[in-house]
């Protein structure tokens, strides 16, 4: 292998083995047992706290940071599946910086919270590593639930639904369950299959039944499911990408970051995942900055991340900012992409500087151009599938606060859903809440 | 710097440290590392009489409870007496006497009860050239059972006797080492000093189990599947100590009998607390046995920072200083009335005084909707538990009324004179007749 960063073009092999297991190891390793309780002894166990209040699904925190200390991590990991099935990949995958542990007392105090997250993540993987489901199934109530989707928001809601008894079908498109779990979520929060062996662990509860490959719309329409069934969960995501809008999109080389992460997250062997000398990444969330990181993990020479308004209105947090930057990221603000240039694959993007007043952006003019052998284009996904008979409302199917679409025994949630934000923590609440109210729909 | 040196019964020590009987003074090589450390003095290993020494378990014989980041707050353990021969230790006694004349070495003894005993070890222990001697009727485990230690530390006729036996047939000073465990610390005190005991040193360690192994359903430590009860020490016993210290030091029995504090003196802060009340000075074991010798170059500099704030010249300007402010709880006023104070821009509000005054104590912390901590002064009973909790230092304080005020959970006038229960109209016994 002779390839380097400096290798021109799209290539493989940019940099040795050994540095691609570095790069792609834990973001946030587990904390061993002492550390465990070092982290642990700084709770205050707090009267009504912050931080519990702070986590959409309402996790007990200082009862399961408690339970810790006191040599229980296996009791600490129940107190936070009770709430949230899904605690082990939260664990991993929450911006905690945003949540719960920004709200932590010594975080407002010191600058320095409790390591919720990583607690969680110590006393989930000490249950799940035993093997053991924790929860039993309560008697078949003869019910059947279909749910659309199995990402975070349709595999939080079939657990609990079938925990309560109700026999559920869970359709999903593609062939493996898990959703962005499984697709979208950066390489290094969730190493050595973690989704995978969570789902399996989740579906010991029985009940539910995975049918892969069967997407609504194709194979299966909601006028159908409705009559077979006695409620649908919708939880389909978001599969669809937003346009660029700029001239020469579609050159080659120009694609959608989810689906260069979804190639990277499925590759069972990085060294042979190509990736460009020059990458250039549009947009500023979460799935701009995952793309760019991975791109300069796998060996890019230059990763240059544009986002068309300031730094403060980007969606990514402060963390991933600066995890971004100190991965040697380059973020340039305030530019909006207005050509591709290149014979037939992309080899210069060209940017327009802007200015932002209120609301309204504007182009300044002035425009510069970026080399890129790759553009990723992470300016954010849109529902799509969504039934017609749905009422949709700014992009999203409109529900009611325990997920009632418009239509009578149709139930949605996770990010195909209004309200709440687009994470895998929110979306495991949607899902359970509405498997409550589905379940005392069907109990009524 | 203030002057740290200490004069104790006559025997001078660079400082009022000193190491308590206990492996630290085990041996030579011990004391000499001792002493180049810094301590002001040692009380040698107890030693017992001569022929074959006792012999230890050969198993663990310590166990430790843990706070936080396994910071050890208390010690247990099954050890005996010196298990090394008399001759050997009073060989080493001497030497290292003759190379420290400026440190304080007492010899540590438990013989059995019998004068021909004390009378076959004292001359050789006088030989030493060592500084005085420690009686040890302390020792709550092994030698007990023996007939000695605290087998005779709790009867107070026993250790008039033998103390008298040391002071006829010893011409140096002659400390009794008192055990905790007994219901009253001012009874075998008495009687050290009616023996003509010169000082007496208190506490040694107190009977406990430490922790049970679930496992194997034995106590810890565990010797092939069975423990034994040990003696309890470290930074946990210190307020047992303190309050015996107290009762010895403002009993009018025993006022002005020299006292050396010990039991769970960690930091040059605990030395002071003892020494205010009333310890010419302090002997350590845990602290030394948990971080090795060096802890007492913390010990000497804090304490001199601190005398030097205080203005403090010698440790004789301040100890016993605390000794006057000790008292029975029916003679504390009454007529003080204090008010919990939340300082909301010190608080983090973590909300445990809310919890813990609302399920434990008066219900007089009120919650706002955003968190903010407020006293109802009309509940509050000044107990101090929020205090206690919270984790913030100095966020909660506790305010004294002025006399004149109304105190708004009696709705009574703070009365500016002193009151206390044994004048009360509640009290049964009140001393004042009333009607
Ligand atoms: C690149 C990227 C990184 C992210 N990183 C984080 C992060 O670090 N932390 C975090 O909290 N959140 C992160 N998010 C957001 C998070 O992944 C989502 O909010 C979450 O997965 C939403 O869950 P969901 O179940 O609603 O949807 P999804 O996870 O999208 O699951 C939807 C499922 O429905 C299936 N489906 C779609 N259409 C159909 C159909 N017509 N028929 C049948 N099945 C269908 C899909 O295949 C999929 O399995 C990230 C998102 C992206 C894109
Ligand atoms: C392992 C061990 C052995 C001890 N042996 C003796 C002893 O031989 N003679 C004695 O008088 N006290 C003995 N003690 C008691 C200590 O001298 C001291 O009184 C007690 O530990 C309390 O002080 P501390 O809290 O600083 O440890 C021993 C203590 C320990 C921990
Ligand atoms: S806010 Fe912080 S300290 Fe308080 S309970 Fe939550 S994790 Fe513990
Ligand atoms: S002092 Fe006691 S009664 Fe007063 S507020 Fe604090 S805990 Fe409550
Ligand atoms: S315990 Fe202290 S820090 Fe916590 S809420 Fe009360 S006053 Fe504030």
């Amino acid at each position: 292998m002779s390839n380097s960063q400096m290798t021109s073009g799209i290539v493989s092999g940019r940099v040795p083995q050994a540095t691609l297991d570095e790069n792609f190891s834990d973001l946030h390793p587990g904390l061993a047992a002492h550390e465990a309780a070092v982290a642990a002894d700084r709770c205050y166990f707090c009267y009504d706290a912050p931080c519990q209040t702070a986590c959409p699904t309402t996790i007990d925190i200082p009862l399961f940071i408690r339970q810790i200390a006191t040599g229980t991590p296996e009791a600490a990991a129940r107190t936070i599946f009770n709430q949230n099935i899904l605690g082990g990949m939260c664990a991993r995958v929450c911006p905690t910086e945003t949540l719960c542990e920004e709200v932590c007392v010594r975080e407002v105090a010191e600058g320095k919270p409790v390591e919720i997250g990583r607690l969680q993540r110590y006393a989930t993987d000490r249950l799940m590593e035993t093997g053991a489901h924790p929860f039993a199934r309560a008697a078949t109530t003869g019910k059947r639930v279909a749910v659309v989707g199995a990402g975070p928001a349709g595999l939080s809601c079939a657990h609990r639904l079938a925990m309560l008894g109700h026999d559920v079908v869970l359709f999903e498109r593609e062939a493996k369950a898990g959703g962005l779990n499984e697709f979208g979520i950066a390489a290094y929060k969730s190493t050595g299959g973690f989704s995978g062996r969570e789902v399996d662990w989740l579906l010991e509860i029985g009940g539910i039944t995975v049918e892969t490959g069967k997407s609504l719309g194709g194979d299966l329409s909601l006028d159908a499911l409705g009559s077979e069934y006695d409620a649908v969960f919708l939880a389909i995501g978001m599969g669809g990408v937003n346009a660029l809008r700029a001239a020469g999109e579609d050159k080659d080389n120009v694609v959608d970051a989810v689906s260069f992460i979804k190639e990277l997250r499925q590759s069972d062997d990085l060294s042979a995942l190509p990736i460009g000398r020059e990458v250039v990444v549009i947009g500023g969330g979460m799935t701009a900055v995952d793309a760019a990181v991975q791109s300069k993990l796998l060996g890019a020479q230059n990763v240059t991340m544009v986002y068309r308004r300031g730094k403060g209105r980007m969606a990514a947090s402060e963390f991933e900012i600066e995890l971004a930057t100190a991965k040697g990221v380059r973020i340039i603000y305030n530019a909006q992409p207005v050509a591709v240039h290149g014979n037939g694959a992309v080899a210069e993007i060209e940017f327009e500087y802007t200015v932002e007043d209120g609301n309204t952006l504007s182009g300044t003019g002035e425009m510069f151009r970026l080399p890129a052998d790759q553009v990723f284009k992470a300016i954010g996904q849109r529902l799509m599938d969504a039934p017609e008979s749905v009422a949709v409302a700014g992009g999203k199917i409109t529900v009611s606060e325990t997920g009632r679409t418009s239509v009578a025994g149709v139930w949605a949630g996770g990010d195909c859903a209004s309200g709440g934000d687009d994470l895998t923590v929110t979306a495991v609440a949607e899902g359970r809440d509405a498997a409550m109210d589905i379940h005392a729909a069907l109990t009524a | 710097m203030a002057d740290l040196t200490t004069t104790f019964l006559g025997i001078t020590s660079p400082n009022p440290f000193w190491l308590a009987s206990a492996p630290p003074t085990d041996k030579e090589v011990n004391v000499r590392r001792a002493f180049e450390a810094g301590w002001g003095g040692v009380v040698w290993k107890t030693l017992g009489e001569e022929g074959p020494p006792v012999v230890n378990v050969n198993g663990p014989r310590y166990g430790a409870i843990y706070g936080g980041d396994r910071r050890l707050l208390g010690l247990n353990n099954i050890e005996l007496i010196t298990d090394r021969p008399l001759e050997q230790n009073l060989e080493e006694i001497t030497r290292v006497k003759k190379d420290y004349p400026d440190r304080a070495i007492i010899v540590s003894l438990m013989v059995p009860c019998e004068e021909a005993a004390w009378k076959a070890i004292l001359p050789k222990v006088e030989a030493t050239g060592a500084d005085g001697i420690e009686l040890n009727f302390g020792c709550p485990h092994g030698m007990a059972e023996r007939g000695m230690g605290a087998a005779v530390g709790q009867v107070p006729e026993y250790i008039e006797m033998v103390t008298r036996w040391c002071k006829e047939n010893y011409s140096k000073p002659v400390i009794v080492k008192l055990t905790p465990n007994i219901t009253d610390i001012r009874l075998p005190a008495e009687a050290a000093m009616r023996g003509g005991a010169d000082a007496v040193s208190l506490i040694n360690t107190i009977n406990s189990v430490i922790s049970v192994d679930l496992d194997t359903m034995a106590p810890e430590p565990t010797i092939d599947g069975k423990g034994s009860h040990g003696g309890y020490c470290g930074p946990a016993v210190k307020p047992i100590a303190l309050n015996m210290v107290a009762e010895i030091a403002r009993s009018p029995v025993t006022a002005g009998l020299p006292i050396s504090g010990i039991g769970g003196v960690t930091t040059w802060r605990d030395a002071a607390e003892f020494m205010a009340l009333g310890c010419g000075n302090v002997q350590v074991c845990t602290a030394a046995m948990t971080y090795g010798f060096k802890v007492v170059e913390e010990m000497i500099s804090g304490l001199s920072q601190w005398m030097d704030e205080k203005g403090h010249t010698s440790i004789d300007d301040f100890v016993g200083m605390a000794v006057p402010n000790v008292r029975d709880w029916q003679h504390l006023n009454l007529n003080y009335i204090a008010k919990a104070v939340i300082d909301e821009d010190a608080c983090i509000q973590c909300g445990r005084c809310y919890a813990v005054c609302e399920d434990t104590s008066h219900q007089a912390i009120a919650m706002s909707e955003d968190r903010v901590f407020t006293v109802k002064d009309e509940e509050c009973v000044a107990c101090n538990l929020c205090v206690s909790v919270c984790p913030v230092e100095d966020c909660i304080s506790m305010v004294a009324m002025t006399p004149g005020e109304v105190d708004p959970r009696t709705g009574d006038v703070v009365e500016k004179e002193y009151a206390n229960w044994t004048t009360h109209p509640n009290n049964p016994g009140n001393t004042c007749a009333s009607g």
